[in-house]
């Protein structure tokens, strides 16, 4: 490690104008760009706004032939295959974090990291076929299993119903498999930044290493771990081919897990190639919620974030 | 710039539309559309491209409705499409009239998965109680009385595949079902016809006709509607379907050539091989087109245009069956070939 050579003379004022300006640029690009898609996607969709009004999420009929866009087991799809996804994925991400920060000697943590970033870069057609051909294919053995374990019991029963290899469970296994290296490489990071004094102090204050975790690093990178969870949500909600290959593609609610239904982007990508007119404006729609479905997602994680980080900061 | 174009001009005044060896044909030439002719069409770019080593001809699928809106909003010189233009859409294409030049046509296969069954009849009507749910199960007495020598083998809960995307392929199978035992004939087929349909909830679904065909393979007792081709390549069997003749015919590229023979062409070379007439005739008989507007811009590329569909109607008809297409009927491949004169530049 060389020392850094330059020198600070004082004198770059202009410089430090171009570089006010060239971050201000940036920033606004980012906006223009998110406005402009907002802009034309709405645009684009909006005959099958106008012609559906509120029932194009309300209803859940989707039938292009008689001009009927109701968009809601779409919604219901994409929001529960997400929400296993969370379920298994950020337990497990969250605790292959601690693992390599906290617990296991220093030699054996590249591997293992390098092993969970290897995950990240399968593409998610690759999921998608191993899913279709070898998961959905073999896991149907376990979901009846789990079917005829837990389907007598009372309303988790209902979760349990007659199973299906293609079904809201598997895409949401699917993209567990797919979310756990985003939130584990982003957890990992925001772990890291608890400052070690933070942690020796507790170990000093006669901690067990759980009491420390519990008691420092958690609380210290509760926003940071939000933040990694959110990003994981995004890729969930927004994963097409994976989703599209595994989940059934019906047109359908249902409270059974092992049912099969179907995701908004993976509607668009199955039907865009044959969609023209209010079909095609209908399947721009669902981009639209999609959309503002990930922005209000964002939003409610921001505003927890905030009201825990100052809750936090308020008892210290 | 002016080379070129002037280079063009005069080699579109010596080839005439015929397509022959002389190499002056240049220009670039896009396509987008229907999937189910496009193994066909990519055999035949490539061995004109092979004649004509200065033209390049791209076509990327994605699907009929794709192709009838690239070419709507001009993205594209040349569409293909299983279906034809509804009327209500034509003032949507920007560059005025188009035309309809049928290129080929095949089956649809209705695939099955039976252990032991290698021959199985199948009547409309069952197909439509069977893809509506109201059949469940391999030993309905509708199944039996059409298939005696099998009874002993049919048994087991049917499984219903049909395709998740948008397909032509749907919509020339509905609309077979449509016309066969729709609304207007009896009325068992309740689902009516399109691209996509409301299929009951308790059907699995499959991407392309690559996804139904692995459902059929890797289900017992599944059922489902496939591309010839598709089917051919990955081995499944598939039921013979009655005529309208009240005939059970296998699927095979001359029995969808009798259904062609059998239907009416229309003035705009539109035609509907569906339950076409015929004691031969396969009744699930697929036709596709490409579209081309009438009014071309470009002289160059009208030229090449004219040469390329040429060669669809004559040299690339030879080709199709090497796919697993069926040619056209002479007579329309005829009447197709006239109306290349109305392609022209303004």
């Amino acid at each position: 490690m060389t020392a850094p050579t330059t020198r600070f003379t004082g004198r770059g004022g202009r410089a430090d104008k171009a570089f006010h300006n060239a971050t201000i640029v940036a920033g606004l690009v980012v906006l223009v760009i998110l406005g402009a898609i907002a802009f034309t996607t709405v645009r684009r969709a909006w005959p099958a706004f106008d012609l559906m009004g509120l029932r194009f999420i309300t209803s859940s009929r989707w039938d292009p032939n008689s001009n009927e866009f109701g968009a809601k087991a779409f919604i219901y799809g994409s929001l529960v295959a997400s929400t296993i996804a969370l379920l298994l994925a950020v337990p497990v991400s969250i605790g292959i974090a601690l693992f390599t920060t906290q617990v296991v000697p220093a030699r054996w943590r590249r591997p293992i990291v390098y092993l969970v970033d290897l995950l990240a870069v399968v593409p998610s057609v690759v999921f998608g076929l191993w899913g279709i051909l070898v998961f959905a294919k073999h896991v149907g053995g376990f979901y009846n299993f789990l079917h005829s374990a837990l389907g007598p019991i009372p309303v988790i029963g209902d979760l349990f119903g007659s199973a299906h290899g293609r079904s809201y469970m598997t895409a949401g296994i699917i993209l567990a498999i797919m979310i756990t290296p985003i939130i584990t490489s982003l957890a990992r990071e925001v772990i890291d930044t608890c400052p070690p004094s933070d942690r020796e102090g507790a170990f000093a204050l006669g901690a067990t290493r759980w009491e420390m975790i519990r008691g420092t690093v958690l609380p210290h990178s509760k926003g940071g771990l939000v933040g990694a969870v959110m990003l994981g949500l995004g890729r969930a909600i927004g994963e097409t081919i994976a989703v599209a290959l595994v989940i059934g593609s019906a047109n359908n609610i249902s409270a059974n897990l092992f049912a099969s239904g179907d995701a908004l982007p993976a509607r668009i990508a199955n039907e865009w190639g044959e969609a023209e007119g209010n079909w095609r404006a209908a399947l721009i729609g669902l981009a639209v919620t999609l959309f503002a479905i990930t922005i209000a997602v964002n939003l409610l994680a921001a505003f927890v974030v905030n009201r825990s980080v100052a809750k936090s900061q308020g008892t210290r | 710039m002016v080379f070129v174009v002037l280079v063009a001009v005069l080699g579109a005044a010596g080839c005439g539309g015929t397509g022959g060896a002389t190499d002056s044909l240049t220009g670039v030439l896009n396509g987008s559309g229907a999937t189910f002719p496009k193994t066909f069409y990519e055999v035949t770019v490539y061995e004109f491209t092979k004649q004509h080593k200065a033209t390049t001809i791209t076509y990327s699928g994605g699907g009929s409705g794709k192709g009838r809106t690239d070419l709507q909003e001009q993205v594209v010189d040349w569409a293909g499409s299983d279906g034809l233009v509804k009327d209500a859409d034509r003032t949507k294409y920007k560059g005025g009239e188009f035309l309809y030049f049928p290129t080929v046509i095949a089956p649809i296969t209705v695939a099955y998965n039976l252990a032991g069954v290698s021959e199985l009849d199948l009547s409309p009507a069952t197909i439509a109680k069977i893809f509506q749910r109201q059949i469940t199960t391999w030993n309905d007495p509708a199944i039996v009385t059409e298939n005696p020598k099998s009874s002993a083998k049919l048994k087991g809960a049917i499984t219903v595949a049909h395709r998740s995307d948008g397909s032509g392929t749907t919509e020339n199978f509905t609309k077979f079902l449509e016309k066969a035992v729709g609304t207007n004939a009896g009325g068992i087929w309740k689902l009516r016809s399109g691209s996509t349909v409301e299929w009951p909830a308790d059907t699995q679904a499959g991407n392309g006709n690559a996804g139904v065909s692995q459902i059929v393979q890797d289900t017992k007792g599944a059922i489902g509607y496939v591309d010839y081709s598709d089917a051919v390549a990955t081995e499944l069997r598939f039921a013979a379907v009655a005529n309208k003749a009240g005939n059970y015919i296998a699927p095979t590229l001359a029995a969808v050539s009798a259904a062609a023979e059998g239907a009416k062409i229309n003035a705009d070379l539109s035609y509907d091989p569906l339950w076409a007439d015929g004691p031969t005739a396969y009744p699930i008989a697929a036709p596709t087109w490409v579209l081309v507007y009438s009014k071309q811009s470009d002289v160059a590329k009208a030229e090449t245009l004219r040469s390329f569909l040429h060669f669809l109607l004559t040299d690339g008809q030879k080709l199709a069956g090497s796919v697993d297409y069926a040619a056209i009927p002479l007579s329309l491949a005829e009447r197709a070939i006239a109306q290349l004169d109305r392609i022209t530049t303004a």
